[in-house]
This record gives structure tokens, C-alpha cells and sequence, in this order.
């Protein structure tokens, strides 16, 4: 670093909403080139804290000063017209539009009336070679992969002024390769005087890239520390988070057994396109296995799962205990004991705009104790409702309140209660932990293990490595819709699964 | 304490909405230069006689089964706008069933009520079959079948032997023999009758809300609704389900007709009274789909029409009204909105409290 100016400072920012303290004093100060992590777990602030840096939300009190200038915005605009720029976790980008196209969406240049895409190319060549962020400009965004998305999402903000770059969880959606040429591209930005604000939880590439890490904890900044003036570990960064040691997704010993749950031979799934999407995939999952599926979103996990269930159309062979499913419904699958918790839970796995006792009955509204014969039982939903919440920690205050009023790991912990059930014999888990909070992943993944101990076969889909490798008896890797490799947890490493993943080796 | 801040709630947005429109109403009713407190003491002067009650309980028992019939559609998103094709037809082949049927009324009445309700169930089944086998939008294809039904009901009235000349230049179908008849009562001070329909119009509305609230059948529907997405994970076939939900409401729909039929006009003549199904439209919109709320808005949207009849006589032109009935849909939308909005935001604050008292606590 060789300026030490700050480009950006917060002091005692607060935000409170109806009934909580999103943040409460919180204080941060990031000099001008160079990366700041912050860190903490879900619920701990950081997303408030991001909305106010971008001005999405305003703080109650407090100051922000950017370089140099006490200052105030009350929208996005305004915050990229003092060049604060977010780049969201989820990409923003239109996918029939060209790479160029999107870029200058929103922020058009015009010669007259006419767009002046020659005058945008030029001023975009010029920004991808100083900050080294190539991108085919004239390629379609529906043809581009995560990396480019990201490289396209970062180069929207460069080109609207930005010097001040917000990257929410930018690593979530990478593999390992693809988060080398991020950290490769971040340096290549600070060294050029951009500042970068790096929200993440993932303690190990934070501690890769970042020059000053901030933890917040409760709504508030516990720590400062400089990795590159004193050591710090992951475990350290973690106590401060948590206040407490990081749960391990770990089980411990075998439970497999040789009686085979589900057998799927050959199956396949052709999109509208006629493309396969899914595609020769043959597995076992015995009672007491959890079978780990990795890969990059995208390449064939949805459609096994909506095969599995019935919701697309497949061909292959689908065996559950012997008899041959493949021609029955969702619900009289659902209904022999496959049990699901859906990648979406918001779009798949809940009825928001319903109570939770509501919610119980989904899926399981033709089973006891939700229904009996065609009549709905509300008592009995209502009398379980409040099994699961107290078994499972759902923190409510009853169980009237709508889906929607309950954070995502406590919805999260609600369809993990209502999926264990009714005794189920086969579970699909779908990003079983995806936006919880330590506290509720570490519930969820003692919930698997004790289920799978119980002799329940689980089919294990996640972008988490850490938890596939943690929680899979056995983990299939998948790309372009096959099965390209099975490796072993005991043995594998996240970096050799990455490039499993990517095609790359294995 | 709860249960009277949840009934506040309740009655909160409906009379938000009624404030708004009848805000918007005396504005108009300014700008026309007329006398805006005479108008609304004219028309509930006329309307809250005896006799008007009788025509606005007539008028609002054919509303209300209109209105249940576009809201059990609504309530999984499917919008049948073709009520009004499916009535008329059901009301035809009912009178024309019933005009030559020479039974007692325990079995006319029944076997009456049910060709109505196959018939129009079986036209609202064409569009529910497009939707499913062909992916027709049911709205484009009960709009079009609107049109088909009128022109099957002129041609069947005045071309074939079922239209017969009831007097001169007026075909309709065969009266319908007086043991066909529907009887109705009087509300004290009144010559006019009230349906005895109205009964089966309550029914139909307790019905409405067992089989919503109460049954498997009715949750698969109202989760088709809420999300689709999460209907069709929990194994609903939704299929089946726009098929079984068109032919439902196309059943309801048959019963529209009958009120009129059995209760006063005993025949179905080309000018039957059409219409029926937009104002269900309308008067589902303002009850949001609940069976009490539908009530409400078919008595108001009939006390509206009867008590505007008063007003050419205190030189307002009766249009008001129809400006008045708009104007209610409009606000009753924007205020269950608002409502809704401020719903959400009070139980996310009621999470958030609890939440944080049990941190408190632990």
C-alpha cells in the first residue's frame, strides 16, 4: 500500500427496525486500495451494513465520510455518484443481452438521440485491460459461466465511476479455480486505487485476500485485525465471530448398510431445447448413506431432483425398496417416504403468505396427522406445528404468524422438521444450509446425521464443499448433467473436488 | 384482546376502501354540481325501505353465487371470466328441463338446480380442457365462449322446438309448471317477494368455505395459489386441479340463473337478464375471495343498484352509481394492499420482538 488515505469511514452507525437492532454502533474505517474484509455470521449485520454503504437503507445515526467528505445518500444512485459500487451476490444481468448490452443498461450513452455503443466499446476496452477484466463483450450473458457473470457484474460498477467496490459473498457461487482469478483480479484493482469491501464467511479465502479484516458480531464490530501485521487463524476469526468454536459438518462413524433405499439407472432428462440436461446418471443409496452430489449449479442438480420426485419428465429406471417408481406421481412418492428439502425454499418449500401450521401440512397434506380421508385435521397440524418448532428450534413467537415473518434459517428449520416426519425412508436435501446462521447449520447437519444413523438414505446436494465433504458417505461429481467421477470424502480434498467440478481433472 | 385487534383488522381495509370511494363519489358529485348530502340521503331513504331490502336480497343472491363462482377460480389463479356464457346456458337448459317436467317440487327443484349446474359446468369444462390439454389461457377461451353461448342460445330459442311464443314477438322456453316454482316469503310492510333461493346461495357460501378451509381438495387449491412452484413439489397435479376447479365454478356459475328462474320469471326468454358475471368479477375483487366478504360486497353492490334508481328522480344521473361501484373495486384493491403491507410488517416486528425477549431470556 502506498497510500494510506481512507477512502471510506463509518462511526457509530445505527440501525434499528421495528422490534430489533439490525446494527448498533458500528464502526469501520477502510483506507483507499485495499481490500477489507468483513466478516460475521448470518443475522450479524452485515447485510444491513451493506445496504447503508450502498445506500439502500439509511442509518438512524452515525456519520459516513468518503474520502474525506462527511456525507449522506438516500439511494444507489447516489452512492455510485460518490463511486460506491455493489455487486450483488445474486448477478443482476439481463440473459438475452449481449455482455456489452448489459454493462451499459441503466447508464445508456447517447450521441443525439442514438446509442453510442462504439463511443461504450472503447471506454470498456480500456477499463477491461487496466484492471485486466477480460470479457467478451459481444457474447450473449445466457452463454457465459459464473466467472464471466461476476468479471461482468464487477466491470458494470467500474464503468458507472465506482472506486469504491461492495462485493457481497462474491466466492459463494465459484469453485476453487474461479476465486483464484477473482483474488488474481481484486489485487489487480487495489493496485490500480480501488478499494475494495469484501463480505464474506468463508474464514480461510478471507484471510487469502484481505489486508484488513473487520468481524461484527450481534449487530456490531467486535474486531479490527491486520492479517498482514499479525498472525491470525481461521479458528480465531471464527471465536470472534461466534463467540464460541465453528461447528464441523463430521460424521463420525459408518451406518451404511447393504439394503439399497433408491437405485436410479440411466437416467435422463431433455430440457425444452432438446438439450440433455441430465444424462446417463446411474446411483445406489443404501439405508444409513448419505450420497454427496457436487458441482457447479447448474449442471443437471435441479432436474435429478425434479426426476426424482416426478416433476419432469425422465427416462431411466427409478427403483425405491425394490419396486420400480418411475411411473408414479409426486404425491404418491412423497407419500411411500421421499422426503425433500428444496434449493429454493422460499419458491418450492413454503407457502409464505400462510401460517406455519400451514406450512406443515405442504407435501404432507394427504398424511396423518394433517388429514384424514379428504378432510383437513387443523387441530392435529397445529398440535405437530408446535412439535417441530420446539424439537427443532424454530424460533417464532407462535405458529399463526405467516411463513414470510420468519428469517431463512428459521424457515429453514421448519421444512427440515416437517421433511423428518412422517418417518420418511428417502430424503433429497437440496442446499440443506444455504443462508442459515452457524447456529442453525450446525442444528441441521446433527438432525442429518442422527437420521441418517437412524437408517434414513440421503441424497446430499450442495455448493458447500466443506459440508459435502464433512457429511457424504460417498460423493458423486457431476457435470454437464453426468456423473464424471465418485471420489471418496475419507481421501479428497476441496481443491481436487474443484477441479472434479470444472472438468479440469480427475 | 387478540381476537378484537384481529376483527379490527379485518374490517379495517373494507371500510378504508368505502371511505375512499365514497370520498372519490362527493368529489365527483361536486364537480356535477349537485347536492352531494341529498344524494346519499335519497338513495339510503329509498334503499332501506321494505320493499327495496326484498329487491336488494333478490339482486344480491344472484350476485353472491356469481362472485363465488369467479373466486373459487381466483383463489388458485385461474380466471374464469366466462360466468356469464356458462348462467345463461345452465339458466337455458334448466328452464327448458323444467318447463317440461311434471313432478312434485322435491324432485323439479333438484333436477332443475342440477342441469343448470352440469350444463354450466360442462361449458366452463371446455376451457379448463384447452388450458390443459392445449395451454389456451382460460381467460382468452371463456371470453370467446361468451360469445359462442349467446349465439347457441338464440338459435336454440328461436330456431329449434325448445324456444316456444311465450306472448307477442317474446320466444322463450316453456314456462315452468308452478310445481316448479321456487317458493320465496315477505319481509314484514312488503308485496315483494324474496327468493327462497337465497337459502341455497347460503349454503353454497358455507360450502365455499368447508371445502376451501376444510378439505385436502381445498388446500392443493389455495397452495396452487399462493405458489405454484411449491404446489407442484407438494404433489398437486395441477392438471387435475384446473380441470376439477373450472368445472367446479362453472357449477356454481349454473346456479346464477336460477333465482331469477324459479323465483320470478319461470321462463328463459331472450331477454334474460345478462351481465351477472362481470359484476361476480367485480364483487369477488371486493371480497377478496371470502365467503363474508362476497356477501358484503354483493348487498352493497345490490343496494347500490336498486337505491340509484331514485336518483333520475332528484335529477342526478344514476350513472354516480356506476362511477361509485368502480371507484369501490379500485379502493378495495389499494386498501387491502395497504392493509396487507402493514400486516407483514407487524409480524415481522412481532418476530422480531420475540425474538428478542427469548435473547433476553436466554
Amino acid at each position: 500500500m502506498t497510500e494510506t488515505a481512507t477512502a471510506l469511514a463509518l462511526t457509530g452507525i445505527w440501525k434499528r427496525f421495528p422490534g430489533v437492532i439490525a446494527n448498533s454502533n458500528v464502526n469501520l474505517s477502510v483506507d483507499a486500495g485495499s481490500v477489507h474484509a468483513i466478516v460475521g455470521e448470518n443475522g450479524a449485520g452485515k447485510s444491513t451494513l451493506m445496504k447503508i454503504l450502498y445506500g439502500m437503507q439509511k442509518p438512524d445515526e452515525g456519520t459516513i465520510t468518503v474520502a474525506g467528505v462527511q456525507t449522506q445518500f438516500n439511494s444507489p444512485s447516489e452512492a455510485i455518484n460518490l463511486g460506491i459500487g455493489m455487486v450483488h451476490q445474486h448477478f443482476m444481468l439481463a440473459e438475452n443481452f449481449t455482455v456489452l448490452e448489459n454493462i451499459i443498461l441503466g447508464n445508456e450513452p447517447k450521441r443525439g438521440v442514438s446509442l453510442d455503443l462504439m463511443g461504450a466499446r472503447t471506454r470498456l476496452s480500456e477499463l477491461a485491460t487496466k484492471y485486466s477484466l477480460q470479457v467478451p463483450f459481444d457474447e450473449y450473458v445466457s452463454e457465459l459461466g459464473v466467472g464471466d457473470r461476476q468479471r461482468i457484474e464487477i466491470l458494470k460498477v467500474l464503468y458507472r465511476g465506482a472506486r469504491i467496490l461492495i462485493l457481497d459473498e462474491p466466492t459463494a457461487v465459484l469453485v476453487p479455480q474461479e476465486v483464484d482469478e477473482l483474488f488474481a483480479a481484486l489485487r489487480d484493482l487495489t493496485a490500480e486505487g480501488i478499494t475494495i469491501i469484501f463480505i464474506s464467511h468463508k474464514l480461510d479465502e478471507v484471510l487469502a485476500i484481505a489486508d484488513q479484516i473487520t468481524v461484527m458480531r450481534a449487530g456490531t464490530t467486535v474486531a479490527s485485525v491486520n492479517p498482514k501485521q499479525q498472525t491470525v487463524t481461521a479458528s480465531e476469526l471464527a471465536e470472534l465471530m461466534v463467540g464460541s468454536e465453528l461447528p464441523k459438518p463430521d460424521t463420525s462413524e459408518n451406518t451404511v448398510t447393504d439394503k439399497v433405499v433408491l437405485r436410479v439407472a440411466d437416467l435422463a432428462v431433455v430440457n425444452a431445447g432438446g438439450k440433455h440436461v441430465v444424462d446417463d446418471v446411474s446411483f445406489r443409496i443404501h439405508s444409513g448413506e448419505i450420497l454427496g452430489i457436487a458441482g457447479i449449479e447448474g449442471n443437471g442438480q435441479a432436474e435429478i431432483v425434479d426426476a426424482l420426485l416426478g416433476i419432469v419428465a425422465a427416462t431411466g429406471e427409478i427403483e425405491f425398496l425394490e419396486t420400480n417408481i418411475a411411473t408414479w406421481t409426486t404425491r404418491k412418492r412423497r407419500e411411500h417416504g421421499i422426503a425433500v428439502i428444496p434449493e429454493d425454499r422460499t419458491r418450492q418449500g413454503l407457502l409464505l403468505e400462510a401460517p406455519l401450521w400451514e406450512n406443515r401440512m405442504l407435501g404432507h397434506q394427504t398424511e396423518l396427522p394433517n388429514a384424514r380421508g379428504a378432510l383437513l385435521n387443523p387441530a392435529g397440524a397445529k398440535k405437530d406445528t408446535l412439535r417441530i418448532v420446539r424439537e427443532f428450534d424454530v424460533r417464532t413467537p407462535n405458529i399463526e404468524v405467516h411463513a414470510s415473518a420468519l428469517s431463512g434459517g428459521n424457515q429453514q428449520k421448519l421444512i427440515v422438521g416437517r421433511e423428518m416426519s412422517g418417518n420418511p425412508k428417502f430424503l433429497i436435501a437440496s442446499h440443506p444450509t444455504r443462508g442459515v446462521d452457524v447456529g442453525a447449520q450446525a442444528a441441521i447437519w446433527e438432525h442429518l446425521r442422527t437420521a441418517r444413523a437412524a437408517g434414513l438414505a440421503v441424497l446430499l446436494i450442495s455448493a458447500d464443499l466443506d459440508e459435502l465433504i464433512g457429511l457424504s458417505d460417498s460423493i458423486a461429481v457431476l457435470l454437464r448433467g453426468k456423473i464424471v467421477t465418485t471420489v471418496d470424502p475419507q481421501t479428497v480434498t476441496p481443491a481436487v473436488l474443484g477441479s472434479a467440478m470444472t472438468g479440469a481433472g480427475a | 384482546m387478540d381476537y378484537l385487534k384481529r376483527l379490527g383488522n379485518s374490517l379495517l381495509a373494507p371500510l378504508l376502501a368505502l371511505g375512499l370511494a365514497l370520498a372519490v363519489t362527493s368529489i365527483i358529485l361536486v364537480a356535477f354540481g349537485s347536492d352531494v348530502v341529498m344524494v346519499f340521503q335519497q338513495m339510503w331513504g329509498y334503499g332501506s325501505q321494505a320493499s327495496s331490502i326484498a329487491l336488494i336480497l333478490n339482486l344480491a343472491t344472484t350476485y353472491y353465487l356469481s362472485a363465488v363462482a369467479v373466486a373459487i377460480g381466483f383463489k388458485m389463479n385461474l380466471f374464469n371470466i366466462g360466468v356469464n356464457g356458462q348462467y345463461l346456458l345452465g339458466g337455458m337448459a334448466a328452464a327448458a328441463v323444467a318447463g317440461h317436467l311434471s313432478l312434485p317440487s322435491y324432485l323439479a327443484i333438484p333436477i332443475t338446480i342440477f342441469v343448470a349446474i352440469v350444463v354450466a359446468g360442462a361449458w366452463a369444462g371446455i376451457a379448463g380442457w384447452l388450458k390443459v390439454s392445449r395451454g389456451v389461457s382460460e381467460v382468452i377461451s371463456t371470453i370467446m365462449l361468451n360469445f359462442i353461448a349467446l349465439g347457441v342460445i338464440s338459435y336454440t330459442i328461436i330456431r329449434t322446438h325448445v324456444g316456444e311464443d311465450i306472448s307477442v314477438n317474446v320466444r322463450g322456453t316453456r314456462t315452468i309448471p308452478k310445481s316448479g316454482w321456487m317458493p320465496g316469503f315477505k319481509l314484514a310492510n312488503s308485496d315483494t317477494e324474496v327468493y327462497g333461493f337465497i337459502f341455497v346461495a347460503l349454503l353454497v357460501g358455507i360450502g365455499y368455505w368447508f371445502v376451501l378451509n376444510r378439505t385436502r381438495f381445498g388446500y392443493d387449491l389455495r397452495a396452487s395459489g399462493m405458489s405454484p412452484s411449491a404446489a407442484l413439489a407438494s404433489g398437486v397435479d395441477s392438471k387435475k386441479m384446473i380441470a376439477v376447479t373450472m368445472l367446479i365454478s362453472g357449477g356454481i356459475a349454473g346456479l346464477v340463473a336460477l333465482p331469477d328462474l324459479l323465483g320470478s320469471s319461470h321462463t328463459y326468454t331472450l331477454n334474460f337478464p345478462t351481465g351477472f358475471g362481470f359484476t361476480g368479477i367485480a364483487i369477488a375483487l371486493i371480497g377478496r375471495n371470502n365467503p363474508l366478504g362476497i356477501a358484503f360486497g354483493a348487498l352493497l353492490w345490490a343496494f347500490l343498484d336498486v337505491s340509484s334508481q331514485q336518483l333520475d328522480l332528484v335529477g342526478v344521473p344514476q350513472e354516480i352509481v356506476t362511477i361509485l361501484q368502480g371507484v369501490t373495486v379500485l379502493a378495495v384493491v389499494i386498501a387491502y394492499e395497504i392493509v396487507r403491507r402493514n400486516k407483514v410488517k407487524a409480524q415481522q416486528r412481532d418476530v422480531g420482538l420475540a425474538l428478542a425477549n427469548q435473547e433476553v431470556g436466554a
